[in-house]
């Protein structure tokens, strides 16, 4: 919209309401003028008339009233000025708007939410608690195609697994299509990976957070103190005591079951004296295996017996105890024999 | 691999490239953001200076800084390897452009040779599209005009823009000039601008052959007979002597592809509105259901107060059946 305005002395400026901008392509100095002042005052007024004829047309468009002021529809502009990015090429389209556009394949609004038969609700159509979840099948009948060690449950997993995977391949094959001519979409970006892998060359492993932490710990082990005095980066953590943790038993223990020390000593001593006791008969299990025949033996027994005394079952038990003590015997005088 | 990130083999080079998806919605909107556009609106500006800036370039810079608050970013630190001249002294420049989404940039340095110096230049696609290379002379910040501080014009306001001078039609390096202080001194193309809003103006005269007096003033609307104001022009903020010194045109082929402008412009697609020959336009209003069953009625139901009423009316008749058999009897 360049409209042309007439002044006093028939000069025509250059309007772009679009832009605001007015250009006056007629003035000129034919003289600068003698201060800076004055030279001042002159574009000043010059200006005063770009701008006057700028307005002229700008408040005589239509406006609509709004809550700040009168606002203004404005005209597109006219001077052409170049782009900042190139233009954005159409989207390809991909392998199955292609099938579908062959077929005429029209493509259906879902609905969010779907009835769901078994629990009589409306649940999701995808996510979380969805329908037709195969977590919530409870039975799975059995077809004749059906082989006998096949888990359906882990089958259909699987198949779905399959599923996705084949998906996703075919999503990264209409990235690759859409990159090829250029027009990939704006959020997927595409970076190079840092070496190629070529041959037999396995991709450089990454190192972890935690190993990168551990890795200076590592280092400070082979100084003379142990990394015990390092000077530490701002923010680095101790290191990590690497290798068997002792444990050390506390100054003031009970007694009794609470005794640790005992039952230390005891193990130990145990190991050793077994050890070179040159047995093959293991002690211990060979009580308990006496122990449950004769309990077998003796249940055998009542029942045959019908309810018998109870006396005679009493001494029973104390008959046992006297033979453990009694295998015990040579191992407790060997132990004393070691002290 | 993670989920994101895909290795695929492109078969025109041996590198392995993947593809990274943002797992953001921030990212996201940040990279639809700096996406390229069919129609474009706002250009970004990235102030920097080179290994050695003087007192007025200084100045120059913060107050060009302040002109743009909304759409420029600030570089503070010397950056001694950009010569937008030379060939390979571009990269920093683009790198940079490319890292902040700004496609105009202005980039100031103070040498003997070239002393308050100013490379003003845009970018086509994070690459150097042009450039023009001023000196600043005369310069006069903000701080030394006098004026009443309420005229003072808003940051982000669209300004008038007025060029004076025949230089700016008849000689090729005001021409560039002119088309770049344009596009720097322009702001957010707009589609609706409120009137009452309106109080800033840039005034760029061409003095001589090579040298543009550019001054920004601050409008004030004073009634007049119509409905047209009368405009004065009131001296507020930087102004200084611009002298062109080299400057360099886009290529052809650039220049052309650059000006190229989508013809069509997709229409937004309103939701519910269909427009009809006949009829004209046609609005789909959706009203939810009425639940009438579960409306809770209101305490004074006149049907309460017709049963008090008749409740009241056989009391009274009773009563008087009554009195009517105690003095029969």
């Amino acid at each position: 919209m360049t409209m042309e305005t007439e002044t006093q002395s028939q000069k025509a400026f250059h309007v772009d309401v679009g832009n605001l901008l007015a250009v006056n392509p007629f003035h000129s100095f034919p003289s600068l003028p003698a201060s800076r002042d004055e030279l001042v005052k002159e574009c000043l007024q010059e200006g005063t008339k770009l701008v006057q004829a700028v307005a002229d047309s700008l408040f005589n468009l239509p406006s609509t009233e709004d809550v700040d002021g009168p606002l203004v529809k404005l005209p597109p502009p006219t001077t052409k000025l170049p782009r900042e990015k190139h233009l954005p090429k159409p989207k390809p389209l991909t392998k199955w708007e292609e099938f579908a556009k062959k077929k005429g394949i029209q493509k259906r609004k879902k609905e969010k939410v779907v009835w769901d038969e078994q629990t009589g609700t409306w649940k999701r159509r995808f996510g979380y608690d969805r329908v037709n979840d195969d977590k919530d099948i409870p039975i799975i009948e059995a077809k004749m195609t059906d082989e006998p060690g096949v888990d359906p449950f882990a089958k259909r997993q699987d198949d779905k697994k399959k599923r996705v995977e084949k998906q996703e391949k075919n999503r990264l094959q209409n990235l690759k299509q859409a990159a090829k001519i250029g027009a990939l979409p704006s959020h997927v970006q595409l970076a190079a990976t840092a070496l190629p892998i070529t041959g037999t060359q396995a991709p450089p492993k990454k190192v972890t957070k935690d190993e990168l932490g551990n890795v200076a710990g590592m280092a400070a082990t082979s100084t003379a103190s142990g990394g015990k005095f390092d000077r530490k980066l701002p923010g680095e953590k101790p290191a990590k005591k690497q290798g068997k943790h002792r444990k050390f038993l506390p100054v003031v223990e009970g007694s009794g079951i609470g005794s640790r020390e005992k039952e230390q000593t005891e193990s130990v001593l145990n190991k050793l004296i077994s050890k070179h006791s040159h047995e093959i008969l293991n002690v211990g299990k060979a009580v308990t295996m006496y122990n449950v025949k004769k309990e077998k033996k003796s249940r055998n027994k009542r029942n045959q017996e019908g309810k018998s005394s109870s006396a005679t079952n009493k001494l029973k038990p104390k008959k046992q105890l006297q033979k453990k003590t009694g295998k015990k015997g040579p191992v407790s005088s060997k132990k004393g024999k070691a002290k | 691999m993670s989920n994101n990130e895909q290795t695929l083999r492109f078969c025109s080079s041996a590198i392995m490239m993947r593809i990274k998806t943002p797992k953001n919605g921030r990212v996201r909107r940040e990279l639809e953001k700096r996406a390229p556009k069919l129609v474009e609106t706002g250009k970004k500006t990235l102030i920097l200076q080179g290994t050695k800036t003087s007192g007025t370039l200084n100045g120059v810079l913060s107050e060009i800084y302040h002109l743009k608050k909304g759409g420029a970013v600030r570089f503070t630190r010397k950056n001694d390897n950009i010569r937008p001249f030379e060939s390979g002294g571009e990269a920093s420049l683009e790198f940079f452009s490319l890292k902040t989404d700004c496609s105009l940039f202005v980039y100031g340095s103070h040498s003997k040779k070239r002393p308050n110096n100013l490379v003003i230049g845009r970018m086509y696609d994070h690459h150097v599209y042009d450039l023009v290379e001023v000196g600043v002379e005369n310069f006069k910040s903000i701080e030394s005009f006098n004026y009443d501080k309420k005229m003072a014009p808003r940051v982000g306001s669209k300004p008038f823009i007025a060029f004076v001078g025949e230089g700016f039609e008849n000689v090729d390096e005001l021409k560039h000039l002119k088309e770049v202080l344009l596009d720097l001194l322009r702001g957010e193309v707009v589609e609706n601008i409120n009137l009452a809003g309106v109080d800033r103006a840039y005034v760029c005269t061409a003095i001589s052959l090579n040298k543009v007096y550019l001054t920004h003033c601050a409008l004030r609307l004073k009634k007049s007979g119509t409905v047209v104001p009368r405009m004065e022009l009131v001296e507020v903020g930087p102004s200084m002597d611009l002298v062109v010194r080299r400057h360099r045109l886009p290529n052809e082929g650039l220049r052309k592809e650059a000006m190229r402008t989508a013809k069509d412009q997709p229409k937004k697609k309103i939701k519910n509105v269909s427009s009809d020959a006949i009829e004209g336009t046609i609005g789909k209003i959706y009203i939810p259901d009425q639940k009438v069953g579960d409306v809770a009625l209101p305490n004074k139901a006149k049907g309460v107060k017709r049963e008090r009423r008749e409740a009241k009316k056989k009391e009274a008749n009773e009563r008087a059946s009554k009195k009517q058999r105690e003095e029969s009897e």
